[in-house]
């Protein structure tokens, strides 16, 4: 790994670790071991070890010397532990009698408690199909945990219609705070850059038939129809939706959420609905935010590049944007803040037990969000297109 | 892992007037006490007296509002500077109450990890002394585990095996116990006793198992919630026959001793 450091380390002076082999009569191998056999220290191989004992003429009893053993640490251990798979292979004797106490006490150590049986785990390597197969379970598995999800969700819904739904209203209201007001900041800035970013490709376009009015109207309907609810979800998705996410995995990886079943306090009852419910009044609230901030944005490239009039902007945009569009655009963002609220709890919920868990149901809740905003998104676009509004 | 005289008392981790502070809130004041190479050394007091903040502070996880930790008898761990506060770290393993073992690795990385960091090891000889390691604590095999497959037992037992990685001279072990069922935890005793005397390396155990006090401690020191101090230290052993001190006593003999 690193050269030259090991390089440095090994000519420092006559601890080098050794072995030497010698035969002090004819049936016995005596290992003997000096120098400081530490970790920073290039270790002598067991080739010579297995070299004599294979040789023609081979040992019956293998003996050790540390009389000029310096330090030692797990190297020597490992070193040993190779020579004594080798002895038992080849089955000779080994005798540890030479070695200092330690050692012999920590190499009965590492050999007392054998192998359980099967516990190493075999590499398989699966074949196509079985993959391809396994994958289209898993997906049929996950896919009916989520109905199951978004059903048992509706029945917690319905029990809070017939007010049976058991959560804390101070959670409620903590959970109201941090997805509506505490996104206020954020939702600003993104909503307003949209508005000016679709006013000004809009104006470059428009200025050239001197229709430059008509950018109110650009700005005013792609906002209050969509794209304000749009923004609002995917800003919703990254921040709320990730953070129910965390904070149910964590829940569940600290038995949190087992802690609430075995009360008999259904979680869904308790975590999902308040979070559902907060997001649901929550979003169109924000998209009525964003789309004055977007319709804002839009004014200031009108006034200044576009040298409109604000009270014309303003008449203009009353004169386009319709009521209908306006309650169009408020059922994207109802919609969406279930379908956030949904995906974030349903990955929170199912998340497995460690801390790199959490990090995967975090990702899957952002990407479940943004993906089912756009797919709603194309849903109500075609329904709204059949029943002509 | 030099074997060390055990006799020969020299003092390996020196604590003086230190005082430990959440803000303006004091948790203890004037903790004196040594820890000598080669003890077996237990911090007890009952629950939320600071035990477990004592150890950050001596493993260097939290700064002390006052008085100094010396390691090796001279060396300030607070005034050091940072290369020789790394060179202190590096010397010390350290099993958290959890395990803390990284979910995102198998076992064998877990260990391989501070092998891979501060040696200059083949990859070859870093599988060896992972199995090493796992096999002294009894897990061999388990190598290609990851630690949410395993049972608590086995993550204590694991993390153990990671605080040895570096062949430490200074093992701390925060509640090794804890949770444990009581032969679990009785091997885990002599797993560390026997570990401790075929390593010699000094131990520092934060616990308030009675049982494992008695067994495998040495010497100790005894933190009160109450008093905000020290109010004994010494060999378990020797405290329980002639400690006078109430509280003391009624921790040793789990309030039978009557006062």
């Amino acid at each position: 790994m690193h050269p030259v450091q090991k390089n440095v380390l090994l000519s420092t002076g006559n601890g080098t670790p050794r072995i030497s082999l010698s035969r002090p009569s004819g049936d016995r191998l005596l290992v003997s071991l000096s120098g400081d056999w530490t970790l920073s220290r290039e270790l002598p191989s067991t080739q010579d070890v297995e070299q004599s004992i294979r040789s023609s003429e081979a040992p019956q009893k293998l003996v050790f010397d540390s009389q000029d053993l310096g330090a030692w640490e797990s190297g020597l251990l490992t070193f040993l532990l190779k020579i004594r798979e080798l002895c038992d292979r080849e089955q000779i004797p080994l005798e540890d009698d030479g070695l200092p106490p330690g050692v012999r006490r920590l190499l009965a150590l590492a050999t007392a408690v054998p192998e359980r049986k099967g516990a190493r785990k075999e590499k398989r390597s699966e074949g196509f199909f079985t993959t391809v197969g396994s994958s289209a379970i898993a997906f049929w598995e996950s896919f009916q945990e989520m109905l199951a999800f978004i059903g048992e969700a509706a029945v917690a819904m319905g029990r809070l219609l017939t007010g049976r739904a058991r959560f804390q209203r101070s959670d409620f209201l903590k959970l109201l705070q941090q997805c509506g007001a505490e996104a206020l900041p954020i939702v600003s800035l993104i909503s307003m850059l949209v508005g000016l970013i679709l006013a000004f490709v809009g104006a470059v376009q428009l200025r050239m038939f001197g229709a430059q009015i008509y950018v109110a109207s650009l700005v005013g309907i792609a906002m209050v129809r969509v794209m304000g609810a749009i923004m609002t979800g995917v800003i919703v998705a990254g921040r709320t939706g990730a953070s129910f996410a965390a904070e149910l995995g964590t829940m569940q990886v600290s038995e949190e959420i087992d802690a609430l079943k075995t009360l008999g306090i259904p979680p869904m009852e308790f975590l999902v609905l308040p979070r559902m419910l907060a997001l649901m009044l929550m979003m169109p609230l924000l998209c009525l935010y964003a789309d004055l901030m977007g319709i804002l944005g839009g004014l200031i490239v009108g006034v200044l590049m576009l040298d409109l009039n604000v009270m014309e902007y303003f008449q203009k945009t009353r004169e386009s944007v319709t009521m209908v569009f306006l309650w169009i655009g408020l059922f994207h963002g109802a919609v969406f803040g279930v379908l956030v609220a949904l995906s974030g709890c349903l990955r929170g919920i199912q998340c497995g037990r460690s801390a790199s868990a959490v990090g995967q149901a975090t990702t899957s809740a952002v990407v479940t969000s943004i993906v089912s905003i756009i797919v709603a998104t194309a849903i109500i676009t075609v329904v709204c297109d059949v029943l002509n509004i | 892992m030099e074997q060390k005289p055990l006799q020969q008392v020299q003092p390996h981790i020196v604590v003086q007037n230190l005082t430990m502070a959440f803000g303006s809130f004091v948790l203890q004041r004037d903790l004196n006490f040594t820890v000598n190479r080669g003890d077996v050394f237990i911090i007890m007091g009952g629950s939320g007296c600071g035990k477990s903040t004592l150890l950050r502070h001596m493993v260097g996880l939290q700064s002390p509002a006052a008085g100094r930790i010396l390691y090796d008898g001279t060396l300030s761990f607070w005034d050091a500077e940072a290369e020789a506060r790394d060179r202190i770290m590096r010397r010390i393993g350290i099993l958290y109450q959890s395990g803390a073992l990284w979910s995102s690795m198998t076992l064998s990385e877990n260990i391989a990890l501070p092998l891979r960091e501060y040696t200059a090891l083949r990859e070859e000889e870093i599988r060896e002394i992972c199995a090493l390691k796992l096999a002294l604590v009894g897990l061999s095999g388990f190598e290609d585990y990851y630690p949410s497959e395993i049972s608590g037992g086995m993550k204590k037992r694991a993390g153990l095996a990671r605080a040895m990685a570096l062949d430490p001279d200074i093992l701390f072990l925060d509640e090794p116990s804890a949770g444990l069922d009581p032969i679990s935890s009785r091997l885990l005793d002599d797993l560390i006793l026997e570990l401790r005397s075929s390593l010699g390396a000094t131990l520092v155990v934060v616990t308030h198992e009675l049982a494992s006090i008695f067994t495998i401690g040495n010497n100790s020191v005894f933190i009160d919630a109450d008093a905000r101090t020290m109010i004994a230290q010494g060999d378990p052993k020797v405290l329980l026959a002639e400690s006078r001190n109430p509280t003391v006593h009624n921790f040793l003999t789990r309030g039978g001793g009557g006062t």
